[in-house]
Order: structure tokens, then C-alpha cells, then sequence
């Protein structure tokens, strides 16, 4: 009975902080966002159960073709995320001493530890019409005028890019860190050629380090504000962007939260089709 | 038979140290060679040259008679079995036995024959959709020889691939791959640690030690007679004495045992006796042995294994002694005093270490 007893008191002692946590920080809140969603005020001023906020995203064009180029443009980022990345892990766990590659990976962490609005605002600085990169190649006679980066999709891809991208080098790295080089000399004493190791070895191989990797890249840039708002300019119209002038410009709280919702799920469902599709299981992507 | 390996002078350098030293050697085709050595002898380096995933600083080596010179591991005929067994773990039993043939190029049908065929050899029909992490231990090594022996390779060779199992599989195994070479009349080169393993599978066994072979022989010359002091300490159990000192054909030990050995043309420093080779109170006057009495300091009781540990009288060398299983001996306890012959042909002397 005391073993018992004593057992109940560390349980709760245990389960109390976390159930809080969930309950008032993540429960609570999205309860009343999801009833405000369903709900629009009458001619009297009351709220009232309505499905008018979902409908307003099917309805309107706008809507859902900016959820549409927002899922896009973030399908589009996590591809580039791993091009870009899946060499860079390789590179540290496999071809450069660990001595080295603990710095590397220091110096990858360090855009992370000043945070997203001053990498954001670095940006601004490499890419305008007076920054450095057209000041560069105006010096070197490349160009005559400077090119307009600044403000358009392609700074936009740059910033989301560059403030996700280690969420995809860091799974990778891990998963590569556990793959034996006995596989690798194995497919080649078996008459494999470096190409062939690289697509029927080490890719399935790192399969779910890719895929828990690409599920954080994409969530990340899907819900991302500041990098579209501050350098994608006017054109790059973001799916936060929407639910941002929702809430505090025009007030609509109920579209808000409904088109929060619709973020959710349906940001959901694209990750839950990649699973299926890539025949991962979220259970294993997870650990 | 034909030669199907020849090693000329082969040698690997390394920054710091030289892991093979100029080593020469052929292995026949079809024959079950092991190559035995403790750990950091250079066994797996020389193995790894042979495969092509180390390439000779010096040397040639000659597979059918061709050169391997700058030959890549995936073109070369000779496949490897790791020792960790390197089984692709996102791919299930077929997969695996079918990758290399895959690359090959061969039509579906010819790969699916093959697989069914070479795992039907290795006793695991009706595998072929397992998952590897599914199989056993044992199950795991036959997966890994089959994904090897489909490729048909000229020599296959194993880099202690039974070192992961435990005790009693090992045992199996080394029976079962024996076998299996024999079945399947490939040439296997086989590289170990453990001294079992290659006295009971191998049909040659080259001793290794410090990047060069001590000796290259059958199991059996190279237990009976080792060619060096360092064969004889690492093949089998023996009693080691050093020698202090000889006078005439009587050799003394370390711990003042006298023994005497006739038709000796140097000084040994060192003397290596086997357990077995005591013979418990000699009956007849058998020629050219050596009596002694020996007191029993403990039984070491090991079932078919049951040695005695023992001091001769008037020295302080312990001597260890295999007791013969019958009726005769069982009474032997601590502190009894037995007469031991020993034949002067099983006294092994070295001049060096």
C-alpha cells in the first residue's frame, strides 16, 4: 500500500506540469480560436453558429490560391532545403574528421542564436538595389544597374531557406551518423558504382531523417511571417500574411481563426500524403 | 590443383607503422584457407588489398593469374563477407541476395532462380520477404554468405564473420560454413582470431603475426609441430618454460626444472610443452622420455577438458596437464604426487621469442 501510495504522488507530481501545459497553453486556446471560427455576429450584434468563415476561404479566390502558392512555394523550399543540405550533412559526418565537424556544425547553429529578424534584416543588406551583392558586381563591370532581388520571390526562397534549412542538416546528419561504412563497402564489393550507392544505399537509408527533416522544414516555412512580409514585398502574398491582416487589421477574428484551422489541416494533410507517399511511418520518422 | 590467389611480396605502410610486411603466399582453388593472427596482426589490411578496398604500397596481387593493380573492389572476382555483416537493413532477405545481381544487369528471372536457389542452399527457402532485423543470428550470417555466393565469386572471403555470435551458434557454424565450402567448392579465405575456427574449418592456415605468416601449413603440422616460438603460444595450449640454461642435452628452466633433449644444435630460450603431451604414470620404459613426479596443486575440472595443475618437484613452474578420461585417473585430488612421462619429440624449442 505505501509503495502504492508513494508511486501516486510522484505520478501526479509528474502528469500536473505537463497536463497544464497542454490544457491552458495549447487546449484552452485553440478551443476558443475553433468556436470563434464557427461563429459570426448577427444584425443584432450576437454571435451565432455559422459555417461562413470556412466558406469564406472556398469562396474567395484569393484565399485559397494563397494557401495554394504558400503550400507550393513551401513544398518548393523544402526540396531546395534538402539539396542543399543532404551534401552538407554528408560532408560532416562521413568525409571530414568528427574534430572538424563539431566546429562546422557550431558555425551552422550560429544564424539560429541571433535569431530570425536579424538574419532576416542581413538579408536586406546582401540583396538590395545598394547592397552588397549588386555593389559587388557593379564593381566587377557585370552588370551596369542593379539587379532587383530584393522584395521578389527569389529573396523571399533565400530567407525561408536560410532560417530552416539546419532543421534538415541536423536529422540527416543523425541518421548518416548511424549508417555503417561497412554498407557502403559492401554495395561496392557487390558491384555497385557510386551512383547506384548513393540512390539504393544511403537515400533509403536516411529516409527518415529526410522525412522528419523535410516535415519540419515545411511546417516551418508554411507558418512562417516574418521572412515573406519583411522580403518577399507586395507580390509575395504569404498565408500567414492573411491571417496576420485578419486578426489585427481587419478585426475579423472569426476568418481568422478559421483560416488558422484551415492552415492546420490542411498543412497537415500535405505532410500526412508525404508519408504516405515516401512509405515512411511517423513513428519512426519521429525517433 | 590451381592456383588461384598468388600474393607476391605484398606489403601495406601506413604513416606510422607498416601493417604488411612483404608476405607471399598462394591459395589453391577450392581449398578452405584461414588466416589466423591476433588483433592488429594485419590480417584484415591484407584482406581488404585482396577485395580492393586498400590498395599495396608494394606487391602484386593475382586472381586466375591476372594482376589487381588499380582493379576497383566492384570489378574484381572476389566478393567479402564483413565482418559486421554489412546486411542492408531497409531491404528484406531477397533484396539483399538480389542486389548484386541486380547490377549485374540480369533478366527478373534469371535473378529470381539465382536468389530462391542460393537461398535454398543456405537453408533459408521461404525467407525471401523477412526483413533482416527480423532474422537471428545465425539466420543474419547465412543471408550475408548467400548474398555473396550468388555473385559467384572466384574466392569468397570472410572477415570473421562469426566474431558477433555467441558461443554455441558459433560452434554450429563453424560446422555448417564448413560444410558449405565443401558443397559449394568455392574457395574461401578465411580470416580469425580464434584458433578453433580455423583449426576445424580450414584445409591450410596461415599464422600471422605483426604483418608477416610464421607459418603456413595444415591444421594438424601446425599443431603438431609449430615452426615458432609464436605458433606454438597462439595455436593450441601449451606450457611455456624459459630456458636458463643448457648443459650437454639436459635444459634447465626458469623455475630449476631439468629436462633433457637430445639433438639440439643451438641454445632455446624458450620451450613449449602441450597439456596432452604428459603421459600419467608411464608404465613400461618407453625410450626417449622424460619421468618426473608432479605434485597436484588444483583439478580443473572442465568435463572432457579436466586438467591438473601441477608442480614438478624441486621447481617453482607450473605445469598444466590434460587428464585422460577413464576410471583410472578419477581420484586424483589436490596435494597427490603422480609419476609424468614426457617424450622428447613433444618438447618444443625456440631460439628466439
Amino acid at each position: 500500500m505505501q509503495q502504492k501510495k508513494r508511486f501516486n504522488t510522484t505520478f501526479w507530481l509528474l502528469i500536473v506540469p505537463v497536463l497544464l501545459w497542454l490544457v491552458v497553453l495549447i487546449v484552452l486556446p485553440h478551443l476558443d480560436l475553433l468556436i470563434s471560427s464557427f461563429q459570426v455576429k448577427n444584425s443584432a450584434g450576437e454571435n451565432v453558429f455559422s459555417l461562413n468563415n470556412y466558406l469564406a476561404f472556398f469562396n474567395n479566390d484569393i484565399y485559397w490560391g494563397t494557401f495554394l502558392k504558400t503550400a507550393g512555394y513551401a513544398v518548393f523550399v523544402t526540396l531546395l532545403a534538402f539539396v542543399i543540405s543532404f551534401p552538407v550533412a554528408f560532408y560532416l559526418t562521413k568525409v571530414i574528421s568528427k574534430k572538424y565537424a563539431g566546429l562546422l556544425v557550431l558555425l551552422l547553429l550560429i544564424p539560429l542564436w541571433v535569431g530570425e529578424l536579424v538574419t532576416v534584416y542581413g538579408w536586406m543588406i546582401l540583396l538590395g538595389d545598394h547592397g552588397v551583392i549588386n555593389h559587388f558586381l557593379l564593381f566587377l563591370g557585370m552588370i551596369d544597374k542593379p539587379i532587383n532581388m530584393l522584395y521578389t520571390d527569389l529573396s523571399m526562397v533565400i530567407g525561408l531557406l536560410y532560417m530552416s534549412m539546419l532543421f534538415m542538416v541536423v536529422p540527416i546528419m543523425t541518421t548518416l551518423e548511424s549508417l555503417d561504412d561497412a554498407y557502403i563497402e559492401a554495395a561496392s564489393d557487390l558491384g555497385a558504382g557510386k551512383w547506384t550507392i548513393f540512390t539504393k544505399i544511403i537515400i533509403p537509408y536516411s529516409m527518415p531523417g529526410i522525412i522528419s527533416g523535410a516535415i519540419i522544414v515545411f511546417m516551418l516555412v508554411i507558418g512562417d511571417f516574418l521572412a515573406p512580409d519583411i522580403l518577399g514585398g507586395k507580390h509575395s502574398l504569404w498565408f500567414t500574411e492573411q491571417i496576420y491582416s485578419k486578426f489585427l487589421q481587419t478585426f475579423n477574428w472569426g476568418e481568422g481563426a478559421a483560416f488558422g484551422f484551415l492552415l492546420l489541416f490542411l498543412s497537415s494533410a500535405i505532410v500526412w500524403l508525404a508519408l504516405k507517399l515516401s512509405g515512411q511511418k511517423l513513428e519512426k520518422v519521429g525517433s | 590443383m590451381d592456383t588461384i590467389l598468388e600474393i607476391k611480396k605484398l606489403s601495406k605502410h601506413f604513416a606510422d607503422f607498416t601493417s604488411v610486411d612483404g608476405i607471399d603466399f598462394s591459395v589453391e582453388e577450392g581449398g578452405f584457407f584461414s588466416i589466423l593472427g591476433p588483433s592488429g596482426c594485419g590480417k584484415t589490411t591484407l584482406l581488404r588489398m585482396i577485395s580492393g578496398f586498400e590498395e599495396e604500397s608494394e606487391g602484386e596481387i593475382l586472381i586466375r593469374g591476372k594482376s589487381m593493380k588499380g582493379v576497383p573492389p566492384e570489378q574484381r572476382p572476389v566478393n567479402i563477407v564483413f565482418q559486421s555483416l554489412a546486411l542492408f537493413p531497409m531491404m528484406n532477405v531477397k533484396e539483399n541476395v538480389a542486389f548484386g545481381l541486380k547490377r549485374k544487369k540480369l533478366q527478373k528471372n534469371v535473378i529470381d532462380h539465382k536468389v530462391a536457389q542460393m537461398l535454398g542452399r543456405v537453408g533459408l527457402s521461404g525467407f525471401e520477404r523477412k526483413k533482416v532485423t527480423e532474422l537471428s543470428g545465425g539466420q543474419r550470417q547465412r543471408v550475408a554468405i548467400a548474398r555473396s555466393l550468388v555473385m559467384e565469386p572466384s574466392i569468397l572471403l570472410l572477415d570473421e564473420p562469426l566474431g558477433a555470435l555467441d558461443r554455441k551458434l558459433r560452434e554450429h557454424m563453424k560446422i555448417e560454413l564448413k560444410l558449405l565450402q565443401k558443397e559449394l567448392g568455392t574457395t574461401f579465405i578465411y580470416i580469425t582470431h580464434d584458433q578453433s575456427e580455423a583449426l576445424v574449418m580450414s584445409d591450410k592456415i596461415a599464422v600471422m603475426n605483426k604483418g608477416r605468416f610464421e607459418q603456413v601449413d595444415t591444421p594438424r603440422e601446425l599443431y603438431k609441430n609449430p615452426k615458432t616460438a609464436f605458433v606454438a603460444s597462439f595455436v593450441g595450449e601449451s606450457n611455456r618454460f624459459e630456458i636458463i640454461h643448457k648443459e650437454g642435452d639436459v635444459l634447465t628452466t626458469k623455475g630449476q626444472w631439468k629436462l633433457t633433449k637430445s639433438g639440439l644444435d643451438f641454445t632455446p630460450v624458450v620451450l613449449y610443452i602441450r597439456p596432452e603431451a604428459f603421459i600419467l604414470s608411464p608404465t613400461e620404459e618407453r625410450k626417449d622420455i622424460s619421468v618426473f613426479e608432479v605434485t597436484i596443486k588444483t583439478v580443473l575440472f572442465d568435463g572432457a577438458n579436466t586438467k591438473l595443475s601441477t608442480f614438478a618437484q624441486g621447481s617453482d613452474d607450473e605445469i598444466l596437464i590434460s587428464l585422460p578420461q577413464n576410471a583410472h585417473f578419477e581420484d586424483l585430488c589436490e596435494g597427490d604426487t603422480i609419476q609424468v612421462g614426457v617424450h622428447q619429440d613433444d618438447l618444443k624449442c625456440y631460439e628466439e621469442e
